[in-house]
């Protein structure tokens, strides 16, 4: 068990490219599950490579447990990784796939075969497919078997790349509890790769945020999405996403649907301070309230998404501004073509500078 | 599904007339390559008078004499061709595993050159460097010995199979190879351990197509080989008498040269076929 410490991390893939990471600082606690989350291209497998060792390190450096590992080969790092397609060895059987690493570390075979066994039982794998080839098994028994591979070895920190894009919805979701109760139950530091803000929302402790190579801000799922630094890291984390519109200041508030949004004051000193003649506003959908014609702002439903408990409200803004989502009661939800008003809460509003998207708070 | 037609549209005739027509073509040209191949079996099995008539006699009395013969005499060529073939077929998949990890896998400096280094080796004519192939056999006191062939068919088949191992390497997946460097595999471990088990059918293909090429070289071990050395294709020519009928004896001679190549092409038929359309390793 270790800490994770990336310092001024950086990678370059090709001369005059900009990084593929850039200057990555980063802590991760002793135990701590960390979610490193993005759009493709964002540098987060590259950063989880960089920890692995399968990718070096063009500046800065990596520590494992206080000891700089930056130019320690992968096998002596005591971590353990699990790949996006799992990566089992075709011509092994599943117990030879789990044993290897501790084969290549001399482990004697009782010893291999007892912790084989155990990890077999700790992932609810039948003992009976031990012996039988990856090509035999099904997509789910396969991940459990790659995650086997990883446990065995009793690492010091686990690394997971994107272990359940290969799953169907319904297994992601049960596998998604399983690995984050796993992870809890052995205590082992874990750094996990996904490009899904739900998964990195519900499994990790913290949550980083990286997009361009760059980290936007690392925090707690809750944090995250209460607090989120820049517009990007706004309209990345909640599902669905943030409503962000750039809307002209006005005097008190922002014009917004033909109307004058209020905005708090905090706001209005800030965008002020900046010079700003406009901003970007961001409402989540939960936040935007119906209102029976007495809100704020108001528009034309164009579609109604039925989820079951909530419908998703997409509308047509007086002012004529881009369609918002608004999340509804799912019972009786209004109809296509209706005319709808929202509330809004001061504090639900977020602000955004429309040029750096930094978040603008007093 | 109510209503189906009656006769074939004539989209659907079409369509029907033009497989046909290939079909057609198939077999003509399938026919076309194997009918040269079937006469030399039918006349292995024809005594030397009836071997070379016209027209040519379909009705014989089939004979082994021919056959007889041929076993009589073949002994030593058969030993040579034997071991000059799998001892270059080893000697080939020794040094192409090891070189094509080389220049896939983890690629040397310059990987580009090299490649292209074993491939120019096949684009000069043979014939070109006989001369000096002669005289270095000479002087290194190797002609007309098994070493010199199983060393020459080994340069032989080197680039061929290099080229070939490598391009079932490069579709290992990478994960595969980054998960044995993390489960702390050294390259020898990485590569019999990982990479040979996967590419094990290209390595059969491989390894088929050499000794094809081995069994079949003729032009090397006519110039450098007399006895001590020579060769089943050698044999067939050696078949060939100065003067008098000779057909019937050199189809069974060709014939009983030809059987091991069609063994074990055939026994190898599924390997090769995975072999040589590998990709399928998923």
């Amino acid at each position: 068990m270790a800490q994770v410490k990336y310092v001024s991390a950086t990678r370059v893939y090709a001369k005059d490219a900009p990084p593929a990471v850039d200057a990555l600082d980063l802590d991760i606690r002793d135990g701590e599950f960390m979610v490193l989350v993005g759009p493709s291209g964002s540098g987060k497998t590259t950063a989880l490579r960089m920890l692995a060792g399968l990718e070096p390190l063009d500046g800065g450096r990596v520590e494992i447990g206080d000891r700089d590992v930056t130019y320690v080969s992968p096998k002596d790092r005591d971590i353990a990784m699990v790949f996006q397609n799992y990566a089992l060895y075709p011509q092994k059987s599943v117990a030879d796939n789990m044993g290897f690493a501790l084969k290549m570390q001399g482990v004697p075979r009782a010893e291999r075969e007892r912790r084989v066994r155990e990890a077999a039982r700790l992932l609810d794998l039948d003992e009976a497919l031990l012996n039988r080839k990856p090509k035999q098994l099904s997509g789910g028994q396969r991940q459990r078997v790659a995650m086997g591979r990883a446990i065995v070895r009793e690492p010091k920190v686990f690394l997971m790349d994107e272990p359940l894009s290969n799953l169907d919805a319904k297994l992601r979701v049960q596998t998604r509890s399983q690995i984050a109760e796993l992870q809890r139950r052995l205590g082992i530091t874990t750094v996990y790769v996904t490009h899904d803000q739900v998964e990195a929302m519900t499994m990790g402790h913290r949550v980083a945020v990286l997009s361009g190579g760059q980290l936007q801000q690392c925090a707690s799922p809750r944090a995250l999405y209460e607090n989120p630094v820049n517009q990007f890291v706004a309209g990345f984390i909640g599902s669905p996403a943030m409503n962000l519109q750039t809307v002209p200041l006005a005097d008190g508030g922002a014009r917004l649907a033909g109307t004058v949004l209020p905005l708090p004051a905090a706001i209005r000193s800030a965008a002020k301070a900046a010079d700003l003649s406009e901003l970007v506003i961001g409402i989540r959908p939960e936040h935007l309230h119906l209102a029976n014609g007495s809100g704020e702002i108001g528009g034309e439903v164009m579609l109604v998404e039925e989820l079951g408990a909530d419908a998703l409200l997409h509308v047509r803004l007086a002012g004529g501004e881009s369609p918002v989502v608004a999340r509804a009661e799912g019972r009786r939800p209004p109809g296509l073509g209706q005319h709808v008003t929202f509330r809004v809460q001061q504090d639900d509003l977020f602000a955004f500078h429309p040029v750096t998207g930094a978040r603008l708070v007093g | 599904m109510t209503a189906v037609p009656v006769t074939p549209g004539p989209r659907r005739l079409r369509e029907m007339s033009g497989r046909a027509g290939w079909g057609i073509l198939a077999w003509i040209v399938a026919i076309a390559f194997f009918l040269p191949v079937l006469w030399m079996v039918i006349t292995a099995f024809k005594p030397e008078s009836a071997a070379e008539t016209w027209p040519p006699q379909f009705v014989f009395k089939p004979t082994l004499s021919e056959f007889r013969l041929v076993f009589s005499g073949m002994g030593p060529f058969l030993t040579h061709s034997v071991v000059a073939t799998i001892g270059s077929t080893i000697l080939v998949l020794l040094m192409g595993v090891p070189a094509a990890y080389a220049l896939s896998v983890h690629p040397v400096r310059r990987w580009r050159d090299g490649l292209f280094f074993f491939i120019s080796t096949k684009m000069l004519p043979i014939v070109a460097a006989i001369g000096p192939l002669y005289v270095i056999a000479l002087k290194a006191h190797l002609l007309d010995s098994i070493w010199l062939l199983i060393i020459l068919y080994t340069a032989m088949n080197l680039p061929l199979a290099v080229w070939m191992i490598r391009s079932f390497m490069l579709e290992v997946p990478k994960e595969l190879l980054e998960a044995a460097r993390l489960d702390g595999a050294g390259r020898i471990r990485e590569i019999s351990g990982v990479i040979l088990p996967i590419i094990s059918p290209g390595l059969v293909s491989t390894a088929l197509i050499c000794v094809i090429f081995a069994w079949n070289e003729l032009f090397l071990a006519l110039n450098l080989t007399v006895t001590n050395a020579a060769t089943m294709p050698m044999y067939l020519i050696s078949s060939v008498p100065q003067e008098g009928l000779y057909i019937a004896h050199l189809s069974a001679a060709a014939t009983v040269a030809s059987v091991p190549v069609v063994l074990v092409g055939w026994i190898a038929q599924r390997s090769l076929v995975r072999g040589l359309s590998m990709g399928a390793i998923k």
